[in-house]
This record gives C-alpha cells, structure tokens and sequence, in this order.
C-alpha cells in the first residue's frame, strides 16, 4: 500500500509537467488548428528564464572590504550582489534564494511575448497550410530556439536550486498513518503539483467564467459563425496562444528545481507531450490534463523494481505502448471531441 | 534507355558522374591551402554522403509522394544495422549476405510497424511512428542489451564464431568488411600536383548501390504504382470512391522506403562494422525529414542534395572555429574583423545547428519544393522567354505545391 501511494507521488510531478504542456499544446490545437512542434522550446525558455533571473539576482559588483584581509594582508575584495545594496543583506540573501518562484513573475511577461511574437511573425502565415508544413516549420524553430539558448547558455545543464524552505523531504506517510520513512517526498515537487493545479484550474476558470473565455470557447466550436457575428476571434485567438506559451513557461520555471535545465530538455519534453495529447484526445483540455497524469502515474508505476522484474524494460516503453494501444483502440484519445483531426 | 524517359535518363547519366567523379570534385582545393579544409573529398565524408542519400531517396518515396509524414524512420535504419553487423558476426565479413540480410531485416520491421501505423493518417500517423521508433531505441538501449549491445552498441570481437570465414586473422586482429576479397577500407590515392585525390572501395561500393537505389526510386516515381501513391496523397477519398483501396499501396511505399533505410543501414556497418542504439533516436529521424525537406520532397534528386549538404555541414561546416574566422577576415581593420567575427561566428562551427534550423525554417516557409525548387526559379528567372520552363524536376514540385500533404 505505501509503495503504491509512493509511485503515485512520483507520478505527479512528472505528470503535472506533462499536463501543464499537454494543456498548451492543446489549447493551440483547439483555436489555431496548429500543431506546434516548438512548444518544447517554449517549457525550456520557460527555465532559462529562471536561470536568467538567478543570474540577474547575483550581479555583483566589486567591493573592497578593509575589515578583512587577504593571506597577503591587502584588503579584500569581496563580489557584493546589487541586491544586497538596494535591500540589505538579509532580505538580498531572501531574494536570491526565492529565485525560482521570483521568476514567475518575471517569466510571465517575457513568455508572453514570445508567444505573441512567435504568432503573429510565423504561426498566422501557417493556418492555410497543411499540418505537416505546420509541424515541420514549427520543428524548425525548436530547433533555433534551442540552438539559440545553447549558444547563450552552453550545453550543460544549470543547477538552478529550490529555496531553502522546501529544499528538504517531507514525510508523507505519517500523515496517513504508516510508519515513518515508508513515503518520502520532496517537498519542492509537491510544491509543482499544487502549482499545476492552480495554473490548470486558472485556465480552466478564465475559460468557464470570463465572457473572453466564452468566445474562445465558442470559437473553438465554430470559428466561422463567430466570425460572422462580429467579433474579431483572430485577436483572442492570438491572446490565447500567448496564455498557452505562458503556460508552458511557468512549467519549464518550476521545474528547474526538479531538473536542472539544458537547451534539450524542451525536446525531450515535447516527443512525450505529444502523445500526451494524442491519448488525451486532440482538442480536448480535460483529455489532456488527465492523459497528463495518468501517464506520468503510470511511467513511475512501471519503474517499481517488482513490475521491472515482470516485464523488463516496460518502464521504458509504458507510454508509448499506451499511446499506440490507445490509438488503435479509440482513435480520437481518451475524450477527444467528434469532427477534431478526423480523417 | 533503361525503360527511362529522356529528361530522366539525362538525370541519372549526370548522377552517375557526379558520384563517379565525387573524389575530384569534393577536393576542389590543393593540399596545405587554407581553403584545404572545405575538402569533402575524404573516404568516410563521402560515404556518408551517399549512404544518407539512400536513407533520404527511401523517406521520399513515403513522404514525397504519399504525404505521410513519419518521424520515426530510423528505427529501420537501425534494426538493417543491427542485422548487418550480426550477419558478420556469424556468418562473414562478406558484405553483401550483410546488406541483404539488413534489407530483408528492415523490410520485416517495417512492415510490423506500418501495418499498425497507417491505420491512422496525418498527425496520428507522426506520433505512432515516433512511438515506436522511441520504443525501439528504449529497448535496443536496455532489455535488448543482449543482441544490441546496449549503451556501448554491438561490435565486433575477437571471438565471433564466424563460420565462412576467420575469427581473428593471423596477426590477432579482427578481420575487416570486403567485398569477395576487395576491403572496404581499401584506397588508392593520386596525387596530381598539390592535389589528393582519394578512390576508396567502401565509397565506389556504396555509390553503386546508390545508383541502384536511385534508378529504382525513379522508375517507381514514373510507373503507375508511384502515380496511385500521389493519388493517395492528392485525394484519398475520392481515391476510394474510384474502388481503389489506397491501403495496400501506402503500405508498399512504407515498407519499400524502410527497406531503403535498412539498406542504408547494412551500407553503414559495412564501411564500419559497429551499430548503436543512438541511430535509431528520434533526432536521427528528424535529420531525414531535415535532408529530405531541405533538398526537396517529392523531388527525384532533392534527398540526395539534402543529405549532402546537411552531412556536409555537419562535418566540414562545424569545424570551423574563431581562429580560422579571424584569420579569414584579417584583412580588414582591427574593429570591423572583430564585429564580423562575432556576428558570424553563432552560425558556424559549433552552432551550425542554428544555421540549419534556420535555412531548413526558410525553405519551409518560402520554397515547399526545397532546394530544388529554388534552382528551378532561379532556372526560369534567366529564360523566362524561352519556351515555358519545364525542368526535369517540375511535375513533382509542381505537384506538391498545389496538393499540399494531409
């Protein structure tokens, strides 16, 4: 039972990032009809974005300290952060180690405007062609987004650390009344679940209760007859492949805790949204975040050590044979809608 | 000739050229020139080449004239590699039972995978090959370490109980690849002045082949069974309402273009007897529809262009590094040499990447027919007065900007 409850566990952070990419892919699909192959890119400028921001935080400057000295006995020179001029050293030392989670504030602008760039200068041009164009040009520009980051950030990857605060384990098991150290947990991924769950329910609520999200809805459904009546869907088309790109940011900055980022990991997410969203259901959000999870459940359960001696390598292949079962078997996914992407 | 309309046969005598005389015209620069090191005219440069010309022809046949898009056919090229090095581990260092041993592997493979895959089309189509090519490297990576060697990849030892043959040859060292006696490795090399010319037999080898290939692909791109296969890529449904079955023929072409990747795969451990799981990652599937796009699909000559230049930028691009930019802009003043410099340098070298991802975006956006497609306009811009400019390419790229894929 608690291994159980543990593979759970593990299963969510992973299938929280899936979910939360899945979600973005899939809002794009549903308004544009566009199949974005450069969603990846978009997670893994997400986590540059934290890196940038920690990297920003820890500008320093030189200051020389005559209080100390040097094995020589010169004064020493010490590299001061900004931040420590601006707010002291306490609450600097506070605002370098909340790096991370500053950075959703500051990724939230920048990916944003990725997305509003990346729409209107290539995407627009690409709703008359056909899906593979689509999916090769976008393909594309993964991979110069990702050259691009490589280029600025190396190949390696970034150890970009959570706070303090949750950087320990936290003992779930007690909780529910096993012993103790049967079920640990980071404390950081149960920081990324809640964080998906909020972000999801956000979408899921600006969708359901706002007049913009009812017309995004209804543009969904019928793009033609909302055209007709007068509103300009193409714009709120636009604002949510922008919200889908924040969204897939937002995950790529949380996630930098649990993986260090590097300039592959967007593709590496993104061969895995893909059939996320293929088992979810095209054009379904529900289908997505549920796909999302499930699979990223049923990745860690196929690692147990018991199901590896089973059937070895199943915790390599798990959800592609998912993926493949489920396409032969109800070929538009989990809960995908009538009419989307049908032969 | 050759059961070849003229314009073709006129393509496939200046292939046949180009790839005959590849070892003078890849090494257009003396020896010990600066320019020396755009030199493409070495054995294994060449080689690859032709081998990833055949892999590309082979997409194309599937993507060019079916429009289905498969992100996952290097599982093939993987599983041909993996049966050609087996065949020499047992059997013999001969490569031919190797290649035809990968060929059939392939083809088997393929037909597995496409009998699955095309039941659905469009994206679905994408993601199922893409699934199970990653399926396929995730296994060849861990359970099937015992036949694929794993993470080191499958080689050659000392102690293969190769049963036409030797296990380890006099001096104690494993036998190499060869063709009834003729090496693989084997090169005569000419010196003409301040030129070397290299002749290798891997490279003649794997050109002959490439030619066979690329007779085959033409004759299927002008036969009947080539023109149903466009029909399955223009219309389906009214291909269906004709009483046509379009399935069998996707099928065909899925399975005819694995083979041609497990035949480049056997080429592959026939110059150089070791297979890794790596070849069949999706990344290397995304190289071909890179090679192919890039060059021109749908196109007879495209693929093979692509191929070239993407495997010329990888090995001759990419080694260029800030000192040799440096020197090359040295004649300028102290200021401008460094901007330049730093403007050029995120596109060359290392980050050739960039520069592909780039010129790959460009040609999708601008030039769906690739590179050929380019030289086509370019072609007709000079002789827009002439007779109306047909090249021997048009009807293919033609076709496939007015019927996009779906």
């Amino acid at each position: 039972m608690d291994a159980i409850i543990l593979q759970i566990l593990n299963g969510l952070d992973k299938g929280s990032a899936y979910a939360l990419i899945a979600l973005g892919l899939t809002l794009i699909f549903g308004t544009l009809g566009v199949v974005n192959f450069a969603h990846g890119a978009l997670f893994m400028i997400g986590a540059f974005c934290a890196v940038t921001l920690s990297r920003i935080l820890t500008l320093s400057h030189t200051v020389v300290d005559d209080s100390r000295t040097d094995f020589l006995g010169n004064p020493l020179k010490v590299e001061v952060p900004y931040v420590y001029d601006w707010f002291g050293q306490a609450a600097g030392d506070t605002i370098i180690d909340w790096a991370v989670p500053l950075s959703i504030l500051f990724a939230i602008p920048i990916m944003a405007l990725v997305g509003l760039a990346m729409e209107r200068g290539l995407i627009k041009h690409f709703y008359k062609r056909p899906h593979a164009d689509q999916i090769l040009v976008t393909f594309g520009l993964a991979i110069v987004l990702q050259e691009i980051i490589k280029y600025f950030y190396g190949a390696n990857p970034i150890p970009t650390p959570a706070p303090d605060a949750f950087r320990g384990s936290f003992d779930f098991g007690v909780l529910l009344g096993f012993d103790p150290n049967t079920i640990i947990y980071p404390f950081w991924r149960l920081v990324y679940f809640a964080f998906a769950m909020v972000i999801i329910a956000a979408v899921f609520a600006f969708l359901q209760f706002t007049t913009f999200g009812m017309v995004v809805r209804a543009g969904m459904a019928d793009r033609e007859t909302v055209g007709l009546l007068g509103i300009n869907i193409d714009r709120r088309f636009t604002v949510m492949f922008a919200i889908a790109a924040v969204v897939a940011g937002l995950a790529g900055v949380m996630y930098t805790p649990i993986n260090s980022p590097n300039y592959h990991m967007g593709m590496d997410f993104l061969v895995l949204s893909f059939v996320v969203v293929v088992v979810g259901g095209m054009g379904s959000l529900p289908g997505a975040v549920l796909a999302g999870f499930l699979l990223g459940i049923l990745e860690s359960f196929a690692s147990m050590a018991a199901v590896i001696d089973l059937i070895p390598g199943i915790n390599q292949v798990i959800i592609y044979l998912v993926a493949i079962v489920i396409l032969l078997t109800r070929p538009r996914g989990l809960m995908g809608r009538k009419g989307v992407m049908e032969d | 000739m050759l059961g070849l309309n003229r314009k073709d046969a006129m393509l496939l005598m200046v292939v046949v050229l180009l790839t005959l005389f590849a070892p003078f015209l890849l090494n257009p620069f003396p020896e010990g020139s600066s320019l020396a090191q755009f030199n493409a005219g070495y054995p294994d440069l060449m080689q690859r080449f032709v081998i990833f010309g055949i892999f590309a022809i082979g997409f194309n046949i599937l993507f060019g004239l079916t429009g289905y898009l498969s992100f996952g056919h290097a599982a093939f090229l993987g599983a041909g590699s993996y049966a050609g090095v087996w065949m020499m581990k047992l059997l013999t260092m001969n490569v031919i039972p190797a290649i035809i041993v990968s060929v059939v592997v392939a083809g088997l493979f393929s037909l597995l995978i496409g009998f699955i895959s095309l039941r659905r089309s469009g994206i679905y189509f994408s993601i199922l090959t893409l699934a199970f090519a990653q399926m396929s490297f995730a296994l060849a990576y861990s359970v099937l370490t015992p036949i694929t060697g794993g993470e080191t990849g499958l080689q050659l030892s000392l102690n293969d109980p190769r049963i036409l043959g030797v296990s380890s040859t006099g001096d104690g060292s494993i036998p190499v690849t060869n063709l009834f006696g003729l090496e693989m490795r084997d090169s005569f090399e000419w010196e003409v002045g301040a030129w070397l010319f290299t002749f290798n037999a891997g490279y003649y080898v794997c050109a002959a082949v490439m030619l066979v290939a690329f007779y085959v692909a033409i004759r299927i791109f002008r036969s009947p069974f080539g023109m149903m296969l466009r029909a399955v890529k223009s219309n389906q449904q009214r291909m269906n309402y004709t009483g046509l079955n379009p399935k069998p023929y996707t099928l065909a072409a899925f399975v005819i273009s694995g083979m041609y990747a497990g035949l480049a795969g056997g080429l592959m451990v026939s110059m150089d007897p070791l297979a890794g799981a790596e070849r069949m990652f999706w990344t290397a599937s995304g190289e071909v529809v890179l090679m192919t796009i890039l060059g021109g699909a749908g196109t007879l000559i495209g693929p093979v262009l692509g191929a070239g230049l993407i495997k010329y930028m990888e090995n001759i691009v990419s080694k260029i590094n800030s000192t040799i930019l440096h020197e090359w802009f040295a004649f300028m003043p102290d200021g401008i040499e460094d901007l330049l410099v730093t403007l050029v340098y995120p596109f060359i070298g290392k980050g050739w990447h960039l520069t592909l991802g780039i010129m790959f975006m460009l040609v999708v956006i601008f030039l769906p027919g690739g590179l050929v497609e380019g030289g086509q306009r370019i072609g007709r811009l000079f002789r827009r007065r002439d007779r109306k400019g047909t090249g021997v390419e048009a009807p293919a790229a033609e076709q496939r900007r007015k019927t996009p894929a779906e």
